[in-house]
């Protein structure tokens, strides 16, 4: 019994210390962390939804609050003069959560151009839903009354083969970019002068 | 004291250095060394871990009971892995993306459990951060020797740190595609492994 005491004691004594210090060390790197993401991650698939910008969407970003969250704009102006924004939805891949950053046309509501983001996806494997361009390319010119869904669930999308779980993800956190899109829209026109 | 410090540390470099003499810890040795610099930042992430935990295992050898010893040192290891992660990510986020998910595994690499186990538990805190900092650094050189050749004979550059490389074939070098692959990989490490005993024989 003594015995028994002193495994659950060390044990939760333990698992409590190092739970505490990630915590702490969790929330002294969040702030450098997110300026990483932004620089590496963010910047770089927002180039290349936005060639020809000719304004600086990062510069530009601004949060709207939906459902007591705050959500990234990325304003863009595009060569036409049209407006457009982009933003990161999350759907759950097969290692963990995977950002897609969605470009919008807000004259057109058409999708201009979409990119994976953070991701913690198989190499070789998932990683294709990032690296192979043809799979994000297929949202493209889309209009926002599409089904995002994978074709195998009466939807549009072609899932990459061998990596569904990861294409279930990109589709899903597309369809959560469309619905956002259609609540957010007047807010976001609001805030973008 | 001196004497046994410098045999702990100096071990780990040579006739305990892991990847070739222990053949523990393969799993990022075959999966990251495709460059020098990838070699390097995984090895510096294992030998930080090392050290931390085998500070932690060794002073608390005597209050962790011995049937849940395992599990604590698990505890213990994850927590320090996690730290690493999150610092890189915060410090040097181009090479956790090139790491990717091989820093989280650092908690099941047999080296991290293995010294835990066979040396911070039976021993004080000095000796075992001699020994984390001594098989660290063995396993950074290796993963570094071991990157050095794959780059250099599958790619034709030498990348230390940052990305730029410090050296180049010239472009009448054709690279091996096969070394960058993963048997290349087992091919280097087998080659390394031979000439080693070949030295080391008396």
């Amino acid at each position: 019994m003594r015995e028994m005491m002193n495994m659950i004691i060390v044990l939760t004594v333990l698992t409590a210390f190092s739970g505490g210090l990630l915590s702490a060390i969790q929330s002294g790197t969040a702030v450098k962390i997110e300026n990483q993401v932004l620089k590496f991650q963010k910047a770089p698939a927002i180039a290349e939804i936005f060639p020809e910008a000719t304004n600086d969407p990062l510069a530009e970003r601004f949060n709207v609050t939906t459902d007591g969250s705050e959500l990234q704009i990325f304003p863009g102006i595009l060569a036409d003069g049209s407006k457009a924004v982009a933003f990161e939805t999350k759907g759950v891949g097969f290692g963990g959560p995977i950002g897609l950053m969605v470009g919008i046309n807000l004259d057109t509501d058409q999708i201009i151009q979409a990119r994976v983001t953070t991701h913690a996806e198989t190499p070789g494997i998932g990683t294709r839903a990032k690296d192979d361009l043809s799979f994000v390319g297929q949202f493209a010119g889309k209009g926002l009354d599409t089904n995002f869904a994978l074709k195998g669930e009466n939807g549009e999308i072609d899932a990459i083969s061998g990596a569904t779980v990861t294409s279930k993800g990109v589709s899903i956190a597309a369809m959560q970019a469309k619905e956002l899109y259609q609540k957010l829209k007047p807010e976001i026109i609001k805030q973008i002068k | 004291m001196a004497q046994s410090l410098a045999k702990e540390f100096t071990k780990g470099l040579w006739a305990e250095i892991p990847p070739f003499r222990l053949v523990l810890g393969l799993c990022p040795v075959l999966a990251v060394t495709k460059s020098v610099e990838n070699g390097i930042g995984m090895g510096i992430a294992t030998t930080f871990v090392l050290i931390f935990s085998n500070l932690l295992i060794s002073l608390l050898r005597n209050i962790i009971p011995s049937k849940v010893r395992i599990a604590c040192y698990v505890v213990i290891i994850a927590t320090f892995v996690t730290i690493v992660e999150l610092l890189m990510q915060a410090y040097t986020y181009e090479l956790f993306l090139k790491l990717g998910i091989f820093i989280p595994l650092i908690v099941v690499n047999c080296i991290v459990l293995g010294r835990a186990e066979a040396f911070a538990s039976k021993n004080g805190p000095v000796l075992s951060i001699a020994d984390g900092l001594g098989i660290g650094l063995g396993f950074t050189l290796s993963l570094a020797a071991l990157g050095a050749v794959r780059e250099l004979l599958g790619n034709g550059t030498l990348t230390i740190w940052g990305g730029t490389p410090v050296f180049e074939m010239g472009a009448s070098f054709l690279p091996f595609q096969f070394m960058i692959e993963a048997p290349g990989a087992f091919v280097g490490l087998g080659l390394m492994l031979c000439m080693m005993n070949l030295i080391g024989k008396k």
